[in-house]
């Protein structure tokens, strides 16, 4: 059964399960390896592609519920050829990534929490940013990053985060 | 096995494309019989080389360290940059090939005979020595926080400053002045009053046929310009873009994909396996039982277990056919065995104090206790923990017509090699290993577990395959960081002073100083008992001090509140034959405003800890609602001698404290019948950008030896988090993950026994 949809602006046919999550069609079908498996339950967020704009978990997305919609993928934020997003180059003035794996999907939630926030408040690039795990650590990086492309937002303005129970059972 | 020659690179990959290798020689050192055969030709040293200069003067660092984050290309690439003169901006970059000739001696000459001073003659001698006891043992570690303050300083430091010095050398001959009025200056040599300004690549030809010192002169760290600068990564670009390759985003024409299980219960084997309704699933390939397999190195055994495999035309196909496979696994013994019932050996074996060995035992301890005006004691705990890098294990293979080649991110990747090459029955020189980049390393990549599964599996299709472990198979199936218990006695005088220091703990592993304590006690006693647990064991960041520093820094101030003093005052008495340690503490408590009062319901803590040839001091501001803790504020202080990559520095701390804080607030695998309970970052949690507190780094380049900086800032956020629930609430918690703590109720502060 084929589903059709794009990918970074291309149009895209696969003929796959229609159940098959939307990262292994990214990766195995259609070859763009930016997208990366983490978790496999939406936990991580190491799998986050733009689905219409908005941040998505692709490993639990079924193909079929992209059915002619707009999909990008890191390989596809950057407005050309030969440029970067803001938040790319953002990530690279504060030396973000460590070991780098998360990053496509932090930048992902990222810049589409600033397309539809441009002037997001702490609060709430943590409420947009929760959802994806950077096992190095580099948080106060990727805030500073995202702050560093909002004129509006002062930066040494400082919040405190409530660590909340998690019930282990 | 080829010959230590200078010739070995002409073979590998980093030739290709023009260039010329320089050296750093090494003399064969003692023949050892068996060994003699692998020596090059009569009156040819040992050559073991990191620079490569081109015909357009690219000098390129050839690195033999894996990168897992931590920016190791970009600053061992400062460290022979420096030395060279080379031209910064000109520089490339690359890992070295998983072959022998990139063996980790230099750790070896760091550790093995660490405070001798050789004579300059005999450290050829010496490093060569520890050159084939390196490749012997098929080490090529990244680890133990140890590429500066090895591969920097006894390879790269020294390539770099042989290499400046036979390119004046040369140049002093072709021009015909004398090689002290030649100087060097972004890969140009330079010689004023002739007005001569030529690059190196212009000489390179000439300085390969020279024989390069393995004692040069270094520059005054002073007139560093490249070391101790900031220096963007040179990895950083691609992975903004998504263009670096992990192992995970190999592809390779014909490519399987596999997903594998093993007995929940570590040590089963398979009894059977019934797989009719994994192999009905469309695109399944085969089902492969891969046997167990040892391997055994300097890290120890690794015991990669029976494993059932599922290969298909989709990882999401394997995937879902692993979970239909219905396995029977076999009896272990410890189907019975709970995290409860692992506690309750450690307290009884503690208390038994059977075959207690000592790390330290100093003055007198008994008598210290026997007259002590007061004692308090306090049991600590810690559970195990997995490492839970972003990038599951993953890893490809192709093996047919006698040969593999293997596609994996990993911490010692010849190492790795050697163990596939024994899994496939091969001489490793018929296996090719390609290291990637690795979405995290922890010290779980240094288990080669998952490359041995996928070598057999990909041997037994006949294809290429690309084994990914599912999360599930990560936190299950992992080398943890051992559960361990802590037990400990506190001796005062009437005046409050700190007379003795009892430990005993259970299960040592490394680094041997890890329970030690800085401070001035005079009676200490310190020691262990062995408590073993079927749990398999895995060094994780920062390895025994990971526990240690929670356990001793935690104490230390429970006896300063004993003696009703303040934790940082308390310390810094200790300290006064320390002053490396109380400049450190000192830093953290005046960045910190330590004295600043708090409101109601905040509390700071405080901690000290030496690890890894670096000083870390740590202090953390809480508030406790309603039993609730947030992290507001960490300030850490490091001094970690002379930060080669200042930014690298502050970014190793910035993650050392955050996968600290992962653990010492969620971090908890737990056992049930026999097996580990916890599955994916839903059960075993990691601190997310809503519960990341503000981190503050500072760096003291205090100038002693160089010290490391992966793991240094991961053991003391505990502790100082810990200590500062405690001047929030009174509570002290002696026990983590803080999130199973119940800070609502009331407990007992200490003890008192006496």
């Amino acid at each position: 059964m084929s589903t059709s949809f794009w990918v970074n602006g291309v149009q895209q046919t696969v003929d796959v399960d229609p159940s098959k999550p939307l990262l292994w069609v990214i990766r195995e079908q259609l070859g763009l390896t930016g997208t990366k498996f983490g978790c496999g339950i939406a936990q991580c967020g190491a799998c986050t592609v733009q689905i219409d704009g908005q941040a998505m978990r692709s490993c639990i997305t079924p193909v079929s519920a992209v059915e002619g919609r707009q999909v990008t993928t890191i390989e596809g934020l950057a407005p050309a050829e030969g440029e970067l997003h803001p938040l790319q180059q953002a990530w690279i003035e504060h030396q973000v990534p460590q070991c780098g794996y998360c990053q496509s999907g932090q930048l992902m939630s990222a810049s589409a929490l600033l397309a539809n926030n441009p002037n997001p408040t702490d609060a709430e690039i943590d409420a947009a940013m929760q959802g994806n795990i950077c096992r190095c650590g580099m948080y106060g990086r990727i805030k500073e990053a995202i702050k560093s492309t909002n004129v509006a937002s002062s930066s040494d303005e400082k919040l405190f985060y409530s660590v909340a129970g998690v019930n282990h059972g | 096995m080829g010959k230590w020659t200078r010739r070995a690179f002409l073979t590998t990959g980093i030739v290709a494309g023009g260039g010329v290798i320089i050296g750093v020689a090494m003399r064969p050192g003692n023949q050892v019989k068996g060994l003699a055969a692998k020596m090059g030709e009569a009156g040819e040293g040992l050559i073991h080389t990191y620079v490569k200069i081109d015909a357009d003067n690219v000098i390129t660092a050839i690195i033999p360290h894996s990168e897992m984050g931590q920016g190791v290309q970009t600053s061992l690439g400062q460290m022979l940059a420096e030395e060279l003169d080379a031209d910064w901006d000109q520089l490339k970059t690359e890992e070295a090939p998983a072959i022998g000739e990139y063996a980790s001696y230099s750790a070896g000459r760091r550790y093995l005979f660490a405070g001798i001073d050789f004579p300059d003659f005999a450290i050829p001698t010496v490093d060569g020595a520890m050159m084939k006891v390196a490749d012997t043992l098929n080490l090529q570690i990244t680890g133990g926080s140890m590429s500066v303050r090895t591969t920097g300083i006894l390879a790269m430091r020294i390539a770099g400053a042989a290499t400046r010095e036979m390119l004046q050398q040369a140049a002093a001959e072709s021009w015909g002045v004398p090689v002290a009025e030649v100087v060097t200056e972004n890969s140009h040599l330079i010689h004023a009053a002739s007005n001569r300004r030529e690059p190196y690549a212009n000489f390179a030809a000439v300085v390969a046929e020279m024989t390069p010192s393995q004692t040069p002169s270094f520059k005054d760290p002073a007139d560093y310009k490249i070391v101790g600068t900031h220096k963007p990564r040179r990895d950083i670009p691609a992975k903004v873009d998504g263009s670096v390759k992990f192992a995970l985003d190999v592809r390779l024409p014909n490519m399987l994909y596999a997903s594998v299980v093993r007995s929940p219960v570590p040590g089963g084997s398979v009894v059977s396996v019934d797989d009719s309704a994994a192999r009905a699933i469309d695109g399944v390939v085969d089902v492969v039982v891969i046997p167990a397999a040892s391997v055994n190195n300097m890290l120890g055994e690794t015991l990669s277990t029976e494993s059932v495999a599922v290969v298909a035309d989709s990882y999401w196909t394997a995937n879902r056919a692993v979970q239909a496979l219905n396995v029977q696994w076999s009896e272990t013994g410890n189907e019975g065995v709970s995290s409860d019932a692992i506690f309750a050996q450690f307290d009884s074996d503690i208390t038994a104090g059977t075959e207690r060995q000592t790390d330290r035992v100093q003055g007198d301890a008994e008598s210290a206790f026997a007259t002590a005006a007061k004692v308090i004691d306090a049991d600590y705990h810690v559970p195990f923990l997995a490492h839970t890098c972003m990038e599951p294990l993953n890893a490809t293979a192709d093996v047919r017509d006698g040969r593999a080649e293997i596609w994996v991110g990993c911490q010692n990747p010849l190492g790795f090699r050697r163990d596939v090459a024994t899994t496939l029955g091969m001489d490793p020189e018929n296996v090719t290993l390609h290291n990637h980049a690795m979405g995290g390393g922890f010290g779980r990549k240094a288990r080669p577990d998952y490359a041995m599964q996928v070598a057999y599996l990909a041997r037994e299709v006949g294809r290429p395959v690309q084994l990914i472990w599912s999360r599930e198979e990560d936190v299950r199936q992992d080398f943890y960081r051992p559960a361990v218990q802590s037990r400990f006695r506190a001796a005062f005088d009437a005046d409050n002073n700190l007379l003795a220091w009892e430990n005993t703990y259970t299960n040592k592993n490394e680094p041997i100083e890890a329970p030690l304590i800085p401070y001035a006690v005079a009676s200490q006693d310190i020691g262990y008992v062995s408590s073993p647990v079927h749990i398999p064991f895995g060094a994780w960041r920062s390895v025994d001090h990971s526990q240690h520093g929670f356990f001793t820094e935690s104490f230390i101030d429970e006896a300063a509140n004993a003696a009703g003093k303040d934790g940082f005052e308390f310390r810094a008495e200790l300290l006064q034959d320390s002053p490396r340690h109380l400049a450190v503490l000192t830093k953290a408590a005046e960045e910190a405003q330590w004295n600043r009062p708090l409101p109601e319901g905040r509390g700071r803590g405080i901690s000290l800890q030496e690890s890894f040839g670096s000083l870390v001091a740590q202090v953390v501001e809480v508030t406790v609602v309603n039993g609730e803790v947030s992290v507001d504020r960490v300030v850490a202080v490091i001094d970690p001698g002379l930060a080669v990559a200042p930014d690298g520095i502050a970014a190793q701390l910035e993650s050392g404290v955050i996968y600290g804080l992962t653990a010492a607030l969620h971090g908890a695998i737990t056992i049930e019948n026999g097996a580990v309970a916890q599955s994916n970052f839903h059960d075993y949690q990691a601190v997310r950008m809503n519960e990341a507190p503000n981190i503050e780094t500072h760096v003291i380049n205090s100038g002693h030896d160089i010290g490391g900086a992966g793991e240094p800032g991961t053991p003391g956020i505990a502790p100082a988090l810990v200590n500062a629930v405690f001047d929030a609430t009174g509570i002290r918690v002696r026990q983590l993950p803080l999130d199973r703590f119940d800070l609502n109720i009331t407990v007992e502060e200490t003890g008192e026994v006496a």
